[in-house]
Formats: structure tokens, C-alpha cells, sequence
């Protein structure tokens, strides 16, 4: 060990002769790394990136991606003799013939799942918890572009192997293609070299799915980590900790254990669930063929949305001037969805409009005090869903027995009215929790004791709440609205601002008008003034939890 | 004496943490006993994982590639594949545990403190950020100096225009071509064409097709246009579905005289983004596109009864020649597939 130690410091010590980097290396050494459940999401995005790499690399040794007509003949029995591209020729030799081949395909396709699912819920989490507030607005935009980079990315890499489930999915992609105005036939005919499916995109899908996206994920995965750590993580409130510190552990050797071994657990849980799951059985499918389909045909879970978008929109044409414009193709595919991740990638500055706040967060939201944006959140997350359920609409048509017609009715309709609902309650829901919140400072937890006074009354023994859901809930920040500008100065002239103020005035009660504010400072030591007093009464009256919880108090 | 001081070296002004006020110490902080049996624990689970590894080393060898093995839940799958996966899964995944428990039981368990810096500089540091800025600003002379500043924008602007340019022959057309639009707006349905099966590829007669049958099916020329065009760019158009339904159940056609004794010829080509269909109602000669449920009504000119697609499903004129199998009268008489632009 110690000939292992004095190597290690030897290097070390060549390698600050030349760098000087002695202080920043102990800076790292020692840099706290805040803890909680929430923040591994990130982390499983960044292994399962890792992983995807790893066995993309190995793909790449087998596959071919040709679409050069084959006749097969690996050992797949059958679709011996049957025509294919080289593309799916050559993922059934990975798949029946390279051993261990299969494997690094499901684990390959199995890790870009797990890539998207968890870089979606981390999205979720730096969202409802404010972690994009400055300074983070552009860890919060590199996340939303690597959001749709990973969707990208699993797309073009699942539609290579040329199936018939993928290459209807390609087929679709033209059809939008084609479908973009003025530009639409001349965009699709270069993107496929002429006409669908030509001989020309999968060899160019393979180089944007092999080279140009990871490397991009790469580049944007770098600049994300680096600010992270150059930042400091968030941190969720708790006793002791403020905007000021951050509180957790060392990244050596704690943090860089917990995190190093995460990824172990994730790449293990990754490659077991590969050899037990089937993933992408494309020999099912068999090789595509344009006239070709199989019924109930769905995407990966990540392109649902699109796809849902597709088939609730009214089917909107409009032919004049000689000119054809395809609303119901170019709507869903080309507008709606850029719109939505347009809107989340600028919601910091949104909502910056309304609070006009300019200080450093580093402690993070509960969502439940901010029931304006918990409220957008979930709204948004609810008309995702409902176009993911669209996506879905055949195959939950035909499971339930439902007419497919009643369905797609009852969803374009969901798709504006589940969101305004979803809003509602949400909002109630949070404003109710800080109630409760403001309700536990005021009155301390019920403990469901009874006591009968001497004196008759019944009486409740309250306990006061605990120092870690004190500072919880003391962390909260309450956000006045912002007022009204004055239309007219003391000297009777027209403010210039007055229109633009009184529009933010409005966009800020929206966001903050119903807030629950905290208890006061008088109001705290009133109600514990309150509690003290009724705690005596109970000790008084030969309560024994009463004792119990005084003696914990006095403490 | 030297007066140099590097900034890296100068001595931290704060220690880089601090502990935390609240401490609960683990059994394994108090208890020896407790901390042995977690290294144990530890040392048990990379113990496992070496062993996995080997488990793994040896179905590699062992397993043969097609054997097959049947699980309860997933049915017969490749033995290779679970044997590899679960035993490599395990032997990563014991590696992670074990480093975990060692964290979480054995090393240091109390949180620290660090402080915060605002990650903004004084204005001082910002204020010597620009002048510095407009110091290197000036000394190019890229304010001063318009004609080099413009002339060099001019040049940085045009530069990229030969990358641009070369993007243009992603699509290379042969000689004599024609535009992508007149391609869209064309197949290799002719007068005369023969329809044949998709499946045993043979012309078809009438009687082939019973009332209420549906036929999925492609012009006889097209393995000869595809073998000579090396793609498959002719089938995405030409594909058809023949349907035959009692003449007075035809409520109305896109043409005068396009089928034939009930025989009707539609595109299988979606008009919304260009799934192939083939869910056909034979109550309703309604015919359901699975991609996003368009439905159209072959008993009345194929035109949309429901779901996404604007236009109606382009019907083939047919007839029979002179031996009896089902030929087109001519090409489809509009574009088949998806709308574009130039389509009018």
C-alpha cells in the first residue's frame, strides 16, 4: 500500500512542479457535496450516458449501416432467405451471432431509456424546487437542449437497425419533413438523397446519431458538471443551513464514494435487467418494407408525446393558390412541441418577470411555496401526459374495449381542460400544505393525547414541532407582489413605465398574491408563550407525556 | 527576498469546512463489533463481485450462442444473453454496493460545512476586467480602424458560403430528372399494368377477390424497377389495396368506370404522414391507418371520415385486359402519400 502511496505521491508531486496546482487540488479534495435522494436523478443520467458510450462503441464494431438490399443468412431461422437491408442483416448477426452481442444491444437500449426517463425527472426536480434560479439560468437552458438532444439521440439510434417498427417511424419523420411549407419537398429530398426511403439516410443518421449528437451531449455534459461544481450544489433547507453555506460531505472520500459506487449500481442494475428483459426484439418486426406495417405500432416512450400530438390534432388542410399547407402535419411536429420546450428553456426569465428577484438561490423550493409555479409544473407535466396517453390511444383502445373514435374525442378535449384542472388543484393543494406549514409553527403538532383538567375542560397536548421541520419551514421566503406603479410622479407627469410596471404588477399577483405568509416574530412567541402555558397546565394536572415533551423542551 | 506571491500560495484565510452542529453517531461509530461486521459486509460484497466476474468469464465459454432457456415471466429467451447479463449486472452492481455500505457504515457519517461565496466579483475586479478589455479593444484598432473591421465582417459573413453550397448535392439528381414534386406526384401504375399480390406476387382475376376480401397489392413491374433502381422508392408509392364489395354498397368513386364489378383500387399510402394500411372494416369498408387512426371510406370515394388526415385515399383506376387479370387503366390520377407543399 505505502509503495502504492509513494508512487501516487511521486506523480503527483512531477505533476505540480509543472501545473502548480497544489491549492486547487486540495479545493476539490475537500469540496461539500450537499446530500439527498433527489439529486441522483442527474446522476443517473450521467451513467447511463456513460454506459451508452461504452456499449455504443462496441455496437459500432459490428453494425453496418447499409441499406444495401441483402438475402439473409445468419442463424436466425426465420428469416433465413428473406430479403433485408445490410442494416438489418447485420443487427440480427449482433443479436444471433456475435455472443454476448445481444447483451451490449439491450444494454445499449435499455441505458438510452434510462437516460431519457432520468433526465426528464431531473428536469421535474430542478423545476419544482427552483434550482434553475439565478445563478443557474444556464445550467437550467444546457439542460432543456440536452433534454432534446437525448430524445434525438435515442430516436436516431433506435430507428438504425431498419426494422419495420423503426422504419415506419422514419417514414412518419418524412411525412412531416415533407409536410414543413415552401421548403418541405426540397428539405426531404436532401435529407434522403430523393425519395423515401432511398438508399441515403441511414448511413447519415449514423454519423448523426454515432458522432455529431453524442458529441454535442458530450460538450453540453462537460459544461453542465463544470458549472454544477464551480456553483456549489443547491441545497434543500434543514437546521443550519442557509443561503450562505452548504452543508454535506467532503467530495473525498465520502462524496466521491457515494457517487462513484452510484455509478456501479447503476450500470449493474443496467446490464442485469438486460439480460433479463427483452428490449427491441426487431426479428419480431422483421426488415421494413414501405408497404409494410404491424398494427399497434409505438414508439419508445420518449417520442410518445409527438406522436400523441399527431393524432389529436384536427385534420387541418388548407389548398389555395396552388399551394398546399399541411396545419394538421406541421402544427403538432414543427410548431407545438419546439413552442413548449421554447417556453421551458426561458422559464427562468419568465418568471424572473414577476419577481424581479436578482439575488443568488442556493437554498432550494419546497413546491409547496410556490404554488404558481408547482401549479405551471404540474399543468404542463398534465397536458404531456395526455399527449403521451394519445400516443397511446390503439393499444389502450383495444385492451379497454373502447371505441378508438370516443377516445381521441375525449383526449383533444383533455388536452385543454385536464391542464386548467390539474392548475387549480395543484395550486389549492400547495396553499393548503402552507397552511398546514404556518399551522404546526402556530400550534406544534396535535399528539393525540386527551387530557381532562381538573377543572373539567378537555384539553389537547400539542407538541412543539421539531427543530429539522422548524427550519423547513422557516426557510420559506415570502414574496410580496409587486405593487402598482404610481400613473402620474409627485409632480403630476405621466410615469413612461406605468404600462409596462402595471402589466408586471399583474404577472406578479398571479404568481404571488395568495401566498400564506409565515408566522410573525410576534406571533411565533405568542403561540409559544400559548403552548408553554397549556404544557403547564397539562404537567400541573399529572400528565405524563406533558412532562415528557416539557423535559424535551427544556433541553 | 523575492516579494512574488503567487495567489495559489498564499495560506487559506478559512478552512475549507467545517463540522456540522448536529452529530448522530451510527452503530458503527460506537460499537466495534458493529464496524468489524460491516467490513466484513463490504469485503463480502466485492468478494461476490469477483466471483460474478468469473461466473460471466465462464458463460461466455460455456453457453453456446442459440442456446435458448425459458424464464417464468419472459418466456424462452437466449441462455447466452440471461447468463451474461445476470451475472455481469451482479458483479457491477456488488462493486457499487459494497463501495455504498463502506460510505455509508465506515467512513466519516457527520455532514460538514463549507461557505458560500457570491459568485459575483467586486466592482473593482469587474471594473479592471473592462478596462483591460478595452484596453486590448483599443490596441487592435477594431473600433478605429471601420474599413478593416467592416471589410473583415464582410469576409467572416461570406466565408461559410462554400459549406453551405456543397450541402446542396445531399440530393443528387440524375440528368434530365424530375423536380421533387413531379416525382412525388408520379408511380409506376401505367395503362395496362398488372396488378399482382403482395404475398405470392401473381397477377389477379376477379374471382380472386370475394366480396368483402381485401388484397394488398403491387404493379407487376416493380420488382424490375426496384432491382434496377437498387431501392425501394417505387413500393412506397405504388402499393395498393384491393377491396370488393357489393356494387350497390358503392355509395360514389373518384372517377367514372374506376372499378371494376365492385372491384376498387385505393392507395395503401397514408395521406397523413404515409403509413402503409391495412386495417380494413368489412361491415363499414372503413379503412384504419394504425399509425394515427385515420379512417377513410372506400365504399364512398375513400374519402376521411375521421382522425388526422386532411385528403381523401387516392384511388386507381382499373379494369382487366384481354386474358382476364386486373390491370390499371393508367397511373393514379393525384399524388399518393403524404401532402406537400407544390401539391396545390
Amino acid at each position: 500500500m505505502s509503495a502504492v502511496m509513494n508512487a501516487g505521491g511521486k506523480g503527483a508531486g512531477w505533476l505540480e512542479d509543472r501545473l502548480g496546482n497544489a491549492p486547487w487540488l486540495r479545493r476539490q479534495i475537500n469540496k461539500v457535496f450537499p446530500d439527498h435522494w433527489s439529486f441522483m436523478l442527474g446522476e443517473i443520467a450521467l451513467y447511463s450516458f456513460i454506459v451508452i458510450l461504452l456499449t455504443g462503441v462496441y455496437l459500432t464494431l459490428w453494425f453496418n449501416p447499409s441499406m444495401t438490399e441483402v438475402v439473409y443468412d445468419g442463424s436466425y431461422a426465420p428469416l433465413k432467405g428473406v430479403k433485408m437491408s445490410e442494416s438489418f442483416a447485420s443487427t440480427l448477426h449482433i443479436s444471433f451471432d456475435v455472443r454476448g452481442g445481444l447483451l451490449i444491444r439491450q444494454i445499449h437500449h435499455m441505458a438510452a431509456l434510462f437516460f431519457v426517463a432520468a433526465i426528464a425527472l431531473h428536469l421535474l426536480r430542478v423545476f419544482f424546487t427552483g434550482a434553475f434560479r439565478k445563478p443557474r439560468e444556464m445550467n437550467w437552458v444546457i439542460g432543456c437542449v440536452l433534454f432534446v438532444l437525448a430524445i434525438a439521440a435515442g430516436f436516431s439510434g433506435y430507428s438504425l437497425p431498419d426494422d419495420l417498427l423503426s422504419g415506419t417511424g422514419l417514414r412518419i419523420t418524412q411525412g412531416i419533413i415533407q409536410a414543413t411549407p415552401v421548403v418541405g419537398t426540397w428539405m426531404s429530398f436532401l435529407i434522403f438523397d430523393g425519395e423515401f426511403p432511398g438508399l441515403a439516410f441511414l448511413p447519415r443518421l449514423y454519423s448523426v446519431h454515432i458522432l455529431l449528437i453524442p458529441g454535442l451531449i458530450l460538450a453540453l455534459v462537460t459544461a453542465h458538471l463544470l458549472m454544477v461544481w464551480y456553483q456549489k450544489h443547491t441545497q434543500f433547507p434543514g437546521p443550519g443551513r442557509t443561503n450562505d453555506n452548504v452543508v454535506g460531505y467532503p467530495f473525498m472520500p465520502i462524496y466521491m464514494a457515494k457517487a462513484g459506487g452510484f455509478f456501479f449500481v447503476v450500470f449493474g442494475t443496467i446490464v442485469a435487467l438486460s439480460g433479463l428483459v427483452q428490449i427491441n426484439p426487431v426479428w419480431a418486426y422483421g426488415p421494413y418494407m414501405p408497404d409494410q406495417v404491424t398494427a399497434g405500432s409505438q414508439p419508445d416512450w420518449y417520442v410518445g408525446f409527438l406522436d400523441g400530438a399527431l393524432r389529436l390534432m384536427p385534420n387541418w388542410e388548407i389548398s389555395a393558390l396552388g399551394v398546399t399547407l399541411s396545419i394538421n402535419v406541421f402544427f403538432p411536429a414543427m410548431i407545438l412541441a419546439p413552442a413548449l420546450l421554447t417556453v421551458l428553456a426561458l422559464y427562468p426569465w419568465i418568471e424572473r418577470f414577476a419577481t424581479r428577484d436578482n439575488r443568488e438561490h442556493h437554498l432550494l423550493d419546497r413546491p409547496r411555496n410556490v404554488p404558481v409555479r408547482t401549479a405551471i409544473g404540474a399543468a404542463t407535466v398534465a397536458f404531456y401526459i395526455v399527449l403521451m396517453i394519445g400516443g397511446g390511444n390503439d393499444v389502450i383502445a383495444y385492451n379497454f374495449d373502447l371505441s378508438i373514435n370516443t377516445m381521441i374525442r375525449i383526449l383533444q378535449v383533455s388536452l385543454f381542460v385536464v391542464p386548467v384542472v390539474t392548475f387549480i388543484v395543484t395550486k389549492r393543494i400547495a396553499l393548503s400544505l402552507q397552511r398546514r406549514d404556518r399551522d404546526l409553527l402556530l400550534h406544534g403538532r396535535e399528539t393525540g393525547r386527551i387530557l381532562r383538567l381538573p377543572s373539567g375542560e378537555f384539553l389537547e397536548i400539542h407538541e412543539p414541532v421539531d427543530e429539522e421541520t422548524r427550519a423547513k419551514i422557516m426557510a420559506k421566503a415570502d414574496i410580496e407582489p409587486l405593487a402598482l406603479p404610481e400613473a402620474v410622479d409627485e409632480h403630476g407627469v405621466a410615469n413612461p413605465e406605468a404600462k409596462k410596471g402595471r402589466r408586471r404588477a399583474k404577472v406578479s399577483g398571479f404568481f404571488y398574491k395568495d401566498n400564506v405568509p409565515l408566522p410573525t416574530e410576534e406571533e411565533l412567541a405568542a403561540a409559544r408563550h400559548h403552548l408553554e402555558h397549556e404544557l403547564d397546565e397539562a404537567v400541573e394536572a399529572g400528565s405524563k407525556a406533558a412532562k415528557e415533551i416539557a423535559g424535551q423542551q427544556s433541553h | 527576498m523575492s516579494e512574488i506571491v503567487r495567489s495559489g500560495q498564499e495560506a487559506p484565510e478559512e478552512p475549507d469546512f467545517a463540522p456540522a452542529e448536529h452529530v448522530h453517531p451510527r452503530r458503527t461509530d460506537v460499537d466495534p463489533r458493529a464496524a468489524r461486521r460491516a467490513e466484513r459486509q463490504v469485503a463480502i460484497l466485492f468478494g461476490l463481485s469477483a466471483v460474478f466476474t468469473l461466473v460471466a468469464l465462464a458463460a461466455y465459454v460455456l453457453i453456446p450462442v442459440d442456446a435458448g432457456v425459458s424464464l417464468p415471466l419472459a418466456g424462452p429467451v437466449g441462455a447466452l444473453n440471461v447468463a451474461l447479463g445476470l451475472s455481469f449486472g451482479l458483479a457491477i452492481l456488488c462493486i457499487g454496493l459494497g463501495v455504498i455500505h463502506w460510505a455509508r457504515k465506515l467512513m466519516p457519517g457527520s455532514e460538514v460545512v463549507a461557505q458560500r461565496h457570491e459568485l459575483r466579483s467586486t466592482d473593482e475586479d469587474r471594473a479592471a476586467a473592462v478596462a483591460a478589455f478595452e484596453r486590448g479593444l483599443d490596441d487592435s484598432g477594431f473600433a478605429q480602424r471601420p474599413i478593416i473591421r467592416r471589410s473583415l465582417l464582410g469576409a467572416l459573413a461570406l466565408m461559410p458560403l462554400p459549406l453551405v453550397i456543397i450541402l446542396r448535392d445531399l440530393y443528387t439528381s440524375p440528368p434530365n430528372a424530375l423536380s421533387p414534386a413531379e416525382q412525388l406526384s408520379e408511380t409506376i401504375w401505367d395503362g395496362g399494368v398488372r396488378v399482382v399480390s403482395d404475398i405470392a406476387d401473381r397477377p389477379i382475376r376477379p374471382e380472386d377477390v370475394p366480396i368483402g376480401g381485401l388484397v394488398s397489392a403491387n404493379p407487376e413491374n416493380l420488382h424490375e424497377v426496384e432491382e434496377a433502381a437498387g431501392n425501394l422508392n417505387a413500393r412506397a408509392k405504388a402499393a395498393i389495396l384491393l377491396v370488393r364489395m357489393r356494387p350497390d354498397e358503392i355509395v360514389s368513386e373518384q372517377g367514372e368506370g374506376w372499378s371494376y364489378e365492385g372491384i376498387l383500387a385505393f392507395s395503401k399510402i397514408c395521406t397523413h404522414v404515409g403509413c402503409p394500411i391495412a386495417l380494413y372494416e368489412q361491415r363499414t369498408h372503413h379503412l384504419l391507418c394504425p399509425c394515427h387512426q385515420s379512417t377513410f371510406d372506400l365504399a364512398d370515394s375513400g374519402n376521411v371520415v375521421f382522425g388526422p388526415a386532411a385528403r381523401r385515399m387516392p384511388q386507381l383506376p382499373i379494369t382487366v385486359d384481354e386474358e382476364g387479370f386486373i390491370v390499371a387503366q393508367s397511373d393514379f390520377q393525384e399524388p399518393v402519400g403524404p401532402s406537400f407543399w407544390e401539391r396545390g
